[in-house]
């Protein structure tokens, strides 16, 4: 009995250790924000043309090997955002003039293939260009580590934690005080009225796919970081879906809060159950975490509410 | 001209309502399945045997494609019934192929759990405990792997009933991972081996190996001779040449067995009394066994959807709360579509692993990228078509293959391999696009359009 | 809608196309089939090999004309790291004379285990696959010559033990064990285990999913429990990301050690200067500095008929271990040559040769790589070939061998090697064959 009641009280117990405990508490919750930075790119696609974007994992590796890429020809770092930027701004363009415009009104499903097949073309695409070695990515991210406590952090997770921050408050100013964020709001409450007074749909697809391609660039610095950039960059996606659906599709404070739900969630459960059961549960238990709040918001914790006419 | 319904009608109400209307539809289905049961296997031996093909490109072309192939459709038949149909999108469509799979493998082992004791040197002895009798029929796995899985399908299917659309697709990679997780930590499942690899025994149906006298065709006289007959499916078998006999012979033709292998291998030739050789299944077996399941099945779903349960779960998917105004019961329709499709995955699961592969670590053969082809053929096949589901997996397993076959004609303008692997992917991709552009419903929704079109033809006004 | 009929009409065009003959097979050449990886997760790893299989190949045909007079030829096929397309590619050049295949990877090898005697094939895995297949009775066509994981990870803990200064300070001590969840990341867990009864040590097992990007659960428990050794048994991302951890929480990365798929160039870039120190097993030597090496560079890339871009890749740890494959290939072939007395050898004669494969030292140093190797010796019964394991070093630059050639625990592995191998025998049903 007491071993029983020792499984389940496991994620709690590791708190023994307070300086333990706490670790896996930091560590969890930045894990989760480098998860919503993928996460981001995701709800802001779907925000505006219902896409679910397959292809954004792929993004993020196409958008941090070209940065790696100028950055190793030696491009000095400031021209290499700049030029890779550039680089996303054009990709949004022709996404938009040879796949987005022809799949107009299309079922939401019909346009998730797409995006796959999107994906496949571009991850091809990217490592033609630049090559399938792993390539180091330094933009001055600071490394190391500090210890307050004697609980140690990485100074790579506060950086992201940091640049989260930054871009979520940056895309909250876009969205709420520009006109194009207006527009880009009315777009993704209804498309025909949006249309009816004005909005020209393609631009907004541009700017939409333009700035999700940039919250790429940002999670691809992050995690390129950490492991070099290589094609395993685009398998994090998979990492940010569970993420994407306890926070709502439509919502970026979901995003967030879904990130550090998730990732502390699963640090809690690999640490505190996975011993006793062989280890590398925190994959398919973010997922049944994040399903188990599913049960009760079936639109995610910040969707918008599923309303059902007959 | 040729394609047209003009003085075709029916006088009862249940000739109205069969499954083919046109005539030509029917007899072109069974021309079909006569092209596919007798007319390839037969006529890609005897172009073997003419010399005409080499006898290894018949075999990559049954173990590299129609088996494969056939799995696929098998797989993607039972994904349809719940996305095409019930409108419910699953990306745990491998991790239930891989349930199949698993029950398969521990039903053909007997059940095995671990004894471990430490003996007198105070080593660990594990020994392995058979629960059941070994089963070797491979119909009876096939089918077993079904309702095992159709099971761990409802069990996974019950969130479908609160949460839908693209969230219940990322809810059921939950079964993907949790799945998969256990195929690489529950030991019990891979029989406890080092690696969590898994490898199907012997199987085998009808009586397989009778020694006895044979008086007929014997090149050397003998009397006394091994006759192999029987389907040898999976695995290989060891056969001890008994004493007198000088020859191995088959007595069932060319499909069973292996055995014109047999004969030409110098270790048959060798084989003189006591001596043993290995005898495997040939690929023709593998083939023949792997359409009829697809074909029987095929069968059982065209008349599952065009029947009650069928519109039930088409009314639910176009519209589920209207469908339970008229009276469906949501809960129950859904799992049901959960565990039709569950079955249908565990038996392409089984296929797998028993026609296909043979051996696979289940973690690496189950893994997303499954899932997700899985469901690109059914989308890019046409969801809620038979048809499509067989069009798909032809378009997602096939074009790969074409592809890799034009590739010597590239590789000579490019040197660099990964450059035309890489323009691979690239053309892949752009076909996927180029497809859905050009026809959003699938592949089904252009062969109706021929059909519609030679109705027509050559007189369309 | 003619749009829809071009694109229909490319497809046909491209599908009539798609069906190639049957390649004819030329006189006097010897046919090799590669299966590489040069996209995927895991390319980073699979470029370097393959380049180096291929490099030596076309340098034995450029510097000797082929191997007894026969010219090499070979047909690299792209497997992606996956089981299903590598069943298409071993289909595919069957019928083009293989006599041998380099699966490299754990799935297609054990897929293609099973069918290697009725199709005369035989498999050589280097450094990888199924350990107990070793056991060359029970599997007289595949070959893990010249170590295993089980060989290594003993050989692991016989180093780790020299270190601590002798085998009886290892009672007490804390070992964990970083591994890819997968068939390959869990072979030397029974090994370890048996050892940990044997020597007292206590050891932890931290599972990591693929790809293994995020390993900060990981990570944590060694924070928590902090092992005086850690073993690394990764591959792909999951090694550069597991190195770069264990700098950030400051563990000394002298005590750890990588698997020999965890110990090339790529693996440290990332980290770059702060992975000094980091340890590696390997079986062969590092770095260029052999004769054989400046030559192929001479005789291939200076000639300008390379590999496009290959050059880079001369001397690092995965290329030579290519090279590594590729010398086991043409050796065991030119030791059939000579048994048989034929030219082009088949399946049965590539087998035998592998099976007798002896390189001595003075054979090692023939071929230009002096000290690069032990001597091999495959025999009827043991196909591993004794080869003994080196631990390398990452200066912050490039690898250095640290540590004298280490014999593995045989006494220990072989008779795990042989009750496995016989449990799969009674499972499929195989008779050993005896040697003698």
């Amino acid at each position: 009995m007491g071993e029983i009641l020792e499984f389940i009280f496991a994620p709690i117990l590791i708190f023994e250790s307070w300086r333990f405990g706490m670790e896996v508490v930091i560590s969890g919750l930045l894990a989760g924000v480098m998860y919503s930075l993928v996460a981001l790119g995701f709800v802001l696609i779907y925000k505006a043309s219902g896409m679910f974007n397959f292809a954004q994992g792929v993004l993020v590796l196409f958008a941090a090997l070209n940065l790696a890429g100028f950055i190793g020809l030696g491009v000095p770092i400031p021209l290499a955002i700049i030029l890779t930027i550039g680089i996303m701004i054009l990709f949004a363009i022709v996404v938009e003039y040879l796949i987005l415009r022809h799949l107009v009104n299309q079922e939401q499903i019909i346009l998730f293939m797409a995006t796959i097949g999107l994906a496949f073309f571009l991850s091809a695409f990217g490592e033609t260009i630049w090559g399938s070695e792993v390539k180091k990515l330094d933009v001055g991210i600071p490394q190391g580590r500090f210890e307050p406590f004697g609980i140690q952090i990485q100074y790579l997770e506060l950086t992201a934690g940091a640049v989260a921050a930054a871009l979520v408050i940056c895309l909250a100013i876009f969205f709420n005080k520009t006109k194009i964020g207006r527009a880009l709001r009315a777009v993704a409450d209804d498309h025909q009225a949006a249309l009816s007074v004005g909005i020209n749909l393609r631009t907004i697809w541009i700017i939409v796919w333009a700035v999700s391609g940039i919250v790429a660039l940002v999670a691809g610095t992050m995690w390129g970081a950490k492991s070099g950039v290589q094609f395993s960059l685009s398998e994090i996606a998979l990492k940010a879906l569970p993420v994407l659906i306890l926070g709502g599709f439509e919502s970026i404070p979901g995003a967030i809060i879904g990130g550090l739900i998730i990732g502390l969630g699963e640090k809690l459960a690999e640490v505190g159950w996975g011993p006793y059961v062989g280890g590398a549960i925190e994959d398919w238990f973010a997922y049944i975490l994040a399903m188990v709040f599913l049960v009760f918001r079936p639109q995610g914790l910040f969707g918008e509410k599923i309303i059902e006419r007959v | 001209m040729f394609y047209r319904e003009a003085g075709q009608f029916y006088t009862t109400y249940a000739k109205d309502q069969g499954i083919f209307q046109l005539k030509q539809d029917k007899y072109g289905l069974w021309g079909l399945l006569f092209f596919a049961f007798l007319v390839v296997p037969i006529g890609l031996y005897l172009l073997v045997q003419g010399g005409v093909m080499a006898g290894t490109t018949k075999d990559y072309l049954y173990n590299s494609i129609l088996l494969l192939l056939l799995v696929n459709c098998m797989a993607a038949m039972g994904l349809n019934i719940l996305t095409g149909y019930c409108g419910q999108i699953s990306l745990g469509t491998a991790a239930f192929m891989g349930v199949g799979a698993f029950t398969a493998y521990k039903f053909s082992t007997g059940m095995n759990y671990r004894v471990q004791k430490e003996d007198n040197a105070g080593e660990l002895v594990s020994t392995l405990v058979p629960i059941l009798p070994q089963i070797d029929n491979p119909i009876a796995l096939i089918l077993l792997a079904g309702a095992v899985t159709a099971i761990v399908g409802v069990l996974f299917g019950l969130p479908s009933l609160r949460i839908k659309g693209f969230y219940l697709a990322v809810a059921t990679l939950a079964a993907q991972f949790f799945l998969v997780w256990c195929f690489s930590r529950v030991e019990w499942l891979y029989d406890y081996t080092s690696s969590s690899t898994i490898q199907i025994p012997l199987l085998k149906v009808l009586s397989f190996i009778e020694t006895g006298t044979i008086t007929f065709g014997m090149p050397d006289g003998s009397t006394k001779a091994v006759s192999v007959s029987g389907f040898l499916v999976a695995g290989s078998e060891t056969l001890k040449v008994p004493d007198g006999a000088k020859t191995i012979v088959s007595a069932s033709g060319f499909i069973l067995t292996d055995f014109s292998k047999a004969l030409s291998s110098p270790d048959a030739s060798r084989a003189v009394t006591g001596e043993t050789f290995r005898i495997y299944p040939v690929p023709e077996t593998k083939y023949i066994f792997s359409l009829a399941i697809v074909v029987v099945f095929a069968f059982i779903m065209k008349n599952l959807v065009r029947g009650r349960i069928g519109r039930a779960w088409m009314a639910i998917r176009d519209m589920d709360i209207a469908a339970q105004l008229i009276g469906i019961r949501p809960l129950a329709t859904k799992l049901l579509a959960f565990a039709v499709s569950s079955f249908f995955c565990g038996v392409a699961g089984a296929m797998l692993l028993i026609f296909y592969l043979g051996a696979l670590e289940g973690a690496e053969a189950f893994n997303i990228n499954e899932s997700f082809s899985i469901l690109f053929m059914v989308i890019i096949g046409g969801l809620g078509s038979i048809t499509g589901s067989f069009l798909g997996a032809a378009f997602i397993t096939l074009t790969p293959i074409i592809l890799i076959n034009v590739q010597p004609a590239i590789s000579d303008v490019f040197q660099d391999k990964a450059l035309v692997e890489h323009i691979q992917f690239m053309v892949f991709g752009a076909l996927i696009i180029l497809f859905l552009i050009m026809e959003p419903l699938g592949l089904s929704r252009l062969w109706q359009i021929a059909k519609e079109k030679l109705r027509q033809w050559p007189f369309p006004y | 809608m003619r749009l829809k009929g071009l694109t229909l009409g490319l497809a046909a065009a491209v599908a009539a196309t798609g069906i190639t003959a049957p390649a004819v097979q030329a006189e006097e050449t010897q046919f090799f089939p590669f299966f590489t990886y040069r996209t995927g997760p895991y390319a980073p790893n699979g470029i370097p090999s393959a380049n180096g299989m291929v490099d030596y190949m076309n340098y034995v045909n450029l510097k000797w004309a082929g191997v007894g007079g026969v010219k090499l030829v070979w047909e690299e096929c792209e497997t992606g790291y996956n089981t299903k397309k590598g069943v298409e590619c071993y289909e595919r050049t069957k019928g083009k004379g293989t006599t041998v295949v380099f699966p490299y990877s754990t799935g297609i090898t054990y897929k293609l285990i099973p069918n290697a005697a009725r199709d005369k094939i035989s498999i050589l895995t280097v450094g990888y696959g199924r350990t107990d297949a070793s056991d060359g009775r029970v599997f007289p066509w595949t070959f893990t010559t010249p170590t295993t994981y089980w060989s290594q990870a003993s050989a692991f803990i016989k180093y780790i033990g020299a270190q601590e200064g002798g085998m009886d300070k290892l009672k007490g001590k804390k070992i964990a064990l970083i591994y890819h969840n997968s068939a390959y990341g869990k072979e030397p867990i029974r090994t370890l285990n048996l050892l940990e009864r044997k020597f007292g040590y206590k050891l932890t097992t931290l599972a990591v999913n693929h790809p293994g990007q995020e390993q900060k659960a990981t990570w944590l428990q060694i924070r928590r429990d902090r092992p005086d050794w850690i073993l690394l048994w990764g591959w792909g991302v999951m090694n550069q990301v597991s190195i770069k951890e264990a700098t950030n929480i400051g563990f000394k990365m002298d005590r750890m050690i990588g698997v020999w798929w965890s110990g090339a160039e790529q693996d440290v870039v990332p980290t770059g200067d702060a992975a000094k120190g980091y340890k590696a097993g390997t079986f062969h030597a590092a770095g260029r500095d052999f004769p054989l090496f400046k030559d192929i560079k001479k005789v291939v890339y200076d000639a300008g008929k390379g590999l496009p871009g290959g050059e880079k890749f001369i001397g690092q740890v995965l290329w030579n271990r290519g090279v590594v494959n590729s010398i086991f290939a043409t050796e065991a072939m030119a030791t059939a040559q000579k048994q048989y007395g034929v030219k082009r050898v088949n399946g049965d004669q590539m087998r035998w040769g592998l099976e007798n494969l002896h390189i001595t030292a003075e054979r090692w140093a023939e071929l230009g790589l002096k000290g690069f190797m032990q001597p091999i010796k495959n025999t009827c019964a043991d196909h591993e070939g004794n080869g003994p394991v080196l631990i390398q070093q990452w200066d912050g630059k490039k690898w250095n061998i640290v540590s004298d050639f280490i014999t593995p625990m045989r006494e220990v592995v072989r008779p795990l090697i042989e009750k496995s191998a016989a449990a799969y025998a009674k499972k499929q049903g195989i008779t050993p064959r005896t040697c003698s």
